[in-house]
């Protein structure tokens, strides 16, 4: 589903490159954390599948297609099988939860009464209902979160990449959301999901990449967030 | 669906901040406008070369003693000039008789007025009407040349004055262009980050560059349109107040005057410029602020 291959990838402001000789093999249905320390790379690795970046070296094929080879205008197909969570959540504020998730269909041009259909499901989904009306700040941040997490799964993509996505929570709540992406991966999507929560990586014992100065230290199914602990 | 969500967020970006949009239009109006008084200033300059650029000859007229080899010394210099079409010789009596016929409803004048009075003359066709100050000089102090006429000084001062008022207006029309553009920059600019929000949404949940970029450029066009009408209100008022009023008045009907013709056929430019200009610089400012 995503495969990294020697991918190195400098920023031009910094000498040091964010991900150096990469290379990293994800299939699908898999669920993965992604852990190191600020600046390790996490972001950089996301932004790479989005294709918000390119790689300097090396080649990266996300859902069997190989990224430079994809044109400018082939871009927002890609995105379309990919969702994005992020720490700050990245809602609307002067939109409604239900208007949230909606936005993300209507500006791929989804039709009307597609919207009306699925949005209240994955509003269900993620454990909202009956807050479809209510704006974000009148939310808690766990709440918030379920409402990115809806809007990124609406589309029902194959791929699920989250940054940081219990970085903003307390734990409790954070448990609550790692349910929630435990779920959304059994139904086959493949999730990444950034973090530096040795907790939550801990007690969820899935595959972690580690992340050390742009170097991939280690790639463990089952593992827990560093030895170390 | 697809139309109605551009249009939709293209009317929130348009009502979102208002005073900038309103400058924004007056500014295009105002240079659009400069712009189709310079395009109805020129048309009118060559709606009257037209009407006297045929007519237009400058008039030698020899003096009264004038000498067989002194006629041929003037007409041989006249056909030698690169700037003169054709050279016409008119004798006293054919002057005499165009006389009778300019002013066959002015008895008195033809009763008072002898043929003998009246003098010869050649009759120059110029290539370019403007030049006839070469002729002139070329021909001014030849023995024989009694004097040498060429346009009025009225229709000099005509267009002189559609000259200058050409360039001015094209100067403004210029600076205000200018103006224009700077100011389409900075409102699609703090648009474009007022909205960093939604569109980085919009890039992450894959919308294409028409769902991004569409209602800013509509936006500017739709700027550019208003403007552009607006313009062509400004240049119908031009023709009236500057061309029907003014000039009309200053000249009376000497000359023939542009339409509501001319002015028909400049507004569609004015529209064209203004939708495209305001659009287009929408479209190159958001690839430095939206870039994907």
């Amino acid at each position: 589903m995503i495969r990294f291959q020697n991918v190195t990838k400098f920023y031009p402001t910094s000498a040091r490159a964010a991900l150096a000789d990469a290379s990293v093999e994800i299939e699908k249905g898999e669920f993965v954390f992604i852990v190191g320390q600020s600046g390790s790379g996490k972001s950089t690795f996301l932004r790479l599948v989005l294709k918000e970046e390119k790689p300097n070296e090396g080649a990266i094929w996300v859902a069997g297609k190989e990224l430079s080879r994809l044109s400018h205008w082939k871009v927002p197909h890609l995105r379309r099988q990919i969702g994005t969570v992020f720490q700050d959540f990245l809602l609307l504020p002067n939109k409604t939860v239900r208007e949230n998730v909606a936005f993300a269909l209507e500006v791929i041009g989804k039709p009307r009464h597609t919207i009306a259909k699925v949005v209240p499901e994955v509003l269900d989904l993620v454990g909202l209902a009956g807050k479809e009306d209510r704006m974000p700040n009148e939310l808690s941040g766990g709440e918030q979160q379920r409402v990115a997490i809806a809007r990124a799964f609406v589309n029902r993509p194959m791929i699920l990449l989250a940054d940081e996505p219990t970085g903003n929570l307390d734990p409790s709540t954070s448990v609550g959301i790692m349910r929630l992406l435990d779920r959304i991966n059994r139904t086959g999507t493949t999730v990444v999901m950034a973090t530096h929560d040795s907790h939550i990586v801990d007690s969820m014992r899935r595959r972690v990449i580690e992340l050390d100065n742009g170097h991939v230290t280690r790639d463990q199914s089952r593992g827990v967030y560093g030895y170390a602990r | 669906m697809r139309l109605r969500f551009i249009l939709s967020e293209t009317w929130l970006g348009l009502t979102r901040n208002v005073s900038m949009l309103i400058a924004l239009i007056l500014t295009v109006t105002i240079s659009l406008a400069m712009l189709g008084g310079a395009l109805l200033a020129s048309k009118q300059i060559s709606t009257m070369k037209d009407f006297w650029f045929d007519k237009i000859q400058v008039s030698v007229f020899l003096s009264k003693g004038v000498t067989q080899p002194e006629r041929d010394a003037i007409s041989s210099e006249l056909n030698q000039l690169p700037q003169v079409k054709h050279v016409y010789y008119e004798s006293q009596a054919q002057a005499c008789a165009r006389f009778k016929q300019q002013f066959k409803d002015v008895k008195a004048l033809i009763d008072s007025t002898p043929c003998s009075a009246l003098p010869e003359s050649y009759r120059v066709q110029l290539k370019d009407p403007q030049k006839y100050l070469v002729v002139s000089s070329a021909v001014q102090n030849m023995p024989g040349v009694d004097e040498v006429q060429g346009r009025s000084k009225a229709l000099e001062r005509f267009f002189k004055l559609l000259n200058r008022g050409q360039r001015t207006a094209l100067v403004v029309a210029i600076i205000a262009l200018g103006a224009a553009v700077l100011l389409i920059l900075n409102t699609v600019r703090m648009s474009a980050l007022s909205r960093r929000r939604e569109t980085r949404i919009m890039r992450l949940v894959g919308a294409s560059d028409v769902y991004i970029q569409g209602p800013f450029v509509l936006e500017g066009a739709i700027a550019g349109l208003i403007g552009g009408i607006l313009g062509c209100v400004g240049v119908a008022i031009v023709k009236i107040v500057l061309i029907d009023g003014g000039v009309r008045a200053m000249f009376g009907n000497v000359v023939n005057y542009v339409g509501w013709g001319a002015v028909a056929s400049i507004a569609p430019i004015l529209l064209v410029v203004g939708v495209l200009l305001a659009g287009l610089t929408s479209l190159l400012t958001l690839q430095r602020y939206l870039r994907v």
